[in-house]
């Protein structure tokens, strides 16, 4: 019987069941076997792999420290002599996701093993790893994750074994950017009317393009003169006044909070509260200055520094945020802005 | 606009070029660390750096 291939799987510090977002900042570990749905992970697999180890790290550690992570991770993880990494999959969560692409990255790289990963489109880890890494196409629901291990193995098998692959959507990963040539039934032409055609009618069609990236956006010039600029205080870390009276989502926003601070020096931490789900809001919620700068830049006003601090803060949340959303909100915050002269924005992000 | 964040190749991927590092995913423009008037001088360091790339032009 062929031997077993050695698996590792990679975890944030939930799934291995280290603890929640209050553990967000533990550095790179591992246990031996195969921890929470990396049992999922070694069902399917059967007589064909093992899962030797779970190597984890906080998503913050990760996302703060990305190249000692990896350093270490790569040390540990050589020391079990692996012949395939499955990271995640991350589903929505983006530092996890980012995480999870940046390690296969390095493990493929660094030790010359095979790897796959999986998460959701909209993931940041997708953008910036799909060309580079094996990312299955996790969808959104964590309830999905057995069926998702299944698919990331079944790949990862492929990989090790050196089989040929099918076209991303037989496999379920999302394209990496790579063109191979085939012949196909009918000539191009008549593919691309057959393809207007169903799209006249409103019938489902299959694009033979990749999908648009990001719409490019033209940075704003410089500021040329600071002492007379307006500056305004934008943040996507869920900042809100008590109650939270726009009733911004702490997942999955679809509004923004207005919060205004004329004549207001400090935030008083009593009149605010953080509402956000995808990070450990209790320092935010200590000291809002540690969210949105309000108490330096009153100053660096009064000061002259800056000509004027904007009359509000607008602030959003970033946890797993819609694309379309998150874009809709940003076009309307930055109308209001440009409609009230405000020349320079400091948007802080968590 | 220039944005203090800790993913910063997130941020440069959709077009936020003006990015720059924070003081961590849970603090972008505080240290809970520190005791809070050094605190609040990393915070003003952190504006002051940031005010500074909102004067710089960036190339795309």
């Amino acid at each position: 019987m062929a031997e077993k291939i050695r698996i590792v799987h990679y975890l944030n510090q939930f799934f291995a069941q280290v603890g929640g977002e209050e553990k967000g900042g533990i550095g790179p570990g591992f246990k031996p076997g195969p921890i929470g749905p990396g049992r999922a992970l070694q069902q399917p697999l059967a007589e064909y792999g093992e899962v030797v180890a779970t190597f984890f790290c906080g998503d913050n550690y990760f996302a703060e420290h990305p190249q000692e992570a990896t350093e270490e991770l790569l040390r540990q993880m050589a020391s079990v002599d692996p012949q395939l990494l499955i990271a995640g999959p991350a589903f929505e969560s983006g530092r996890y996701g980012v995480a999870c692409g940046a390690i296969c990255q390095a493990a493929q790289e660094r030790l010359g093993i095979q790897a796959v990963t999986g998460m959701s489109e909209e993931n940041a880890g997708t953008a910036l790893y799909r060309k580079l890494v094996y990312i299955i196409d996790s969808g959104s629901s964590v309830a999905r994750m057995a069926p998702v291990l299944q698919r990331m193995v079944a790949l990862g098998r492929k990989l090790v074994k050196g089989a040929p692959l099918g076209r991303p959507d037989e496999e379920g990963y999302f394209p990496r950017g790579i063109k191979r040539n085939s012949f196909a039934a009918k000539p191009p032409a008549e593919r691309a009317v057959d393809m207007l055609l169903a799209k006249i009618r409103g019938e489902p069609f299959q694009s033979e393009i990749a999908p648009p990236q990001f719409q490019h956006i033209k940075p704003a010039g410089a500021i040329r003169d600071l002492s007379s600029a307006v500056i305004a205080l934008v943040t996507d870390g869920g900042l809100v006044p008590e109650g939270n009276p726009d009733r911004m989502e702490p997942g999955r926003p679809t509004r923004f909070a207005t919060i205004p601070v004329t004549g207001v020096n400090r935030l008083d931490p009593k009149e605010f509260d953080v509402v956000h789900s995808g990070y450990d809001t209790a320092s935010a919620n200590q000291d809002p200055h540690r969210l949105v700068p309000l108490d330096v830049m009153r100053e660096l006003e009064q000061q002259g520094v800056i000509g004027k601090l904007h009359e509000s803060i607008h602030a959003t949340g970033g946890a797993h945020a819609a694309v379309d959303n998150a874009t809709r909100i940003g076009e309307q915050i930055a109308q209001r802005l440009k409609s009230a002269g405000v020349t320079g924005v400091i948007l802080t992000s968590t | 606009m220039v944005q203090i964040c800790t993913m910063i190749p997130v941020a440069k991927e959709v077009g936020s070029l003006r990015a720059m590092a924070s003081g961590g995913i849970v603090s972008p423009t505080g240290n809970p660390e520190l005791p809070p008037d050094k605190e609040k001088e990393f915070r003003r360091n952190l504006v002051m750096q940031a005010l500074q790339i909102l004067q710089e032009d960036v190339r795309e």
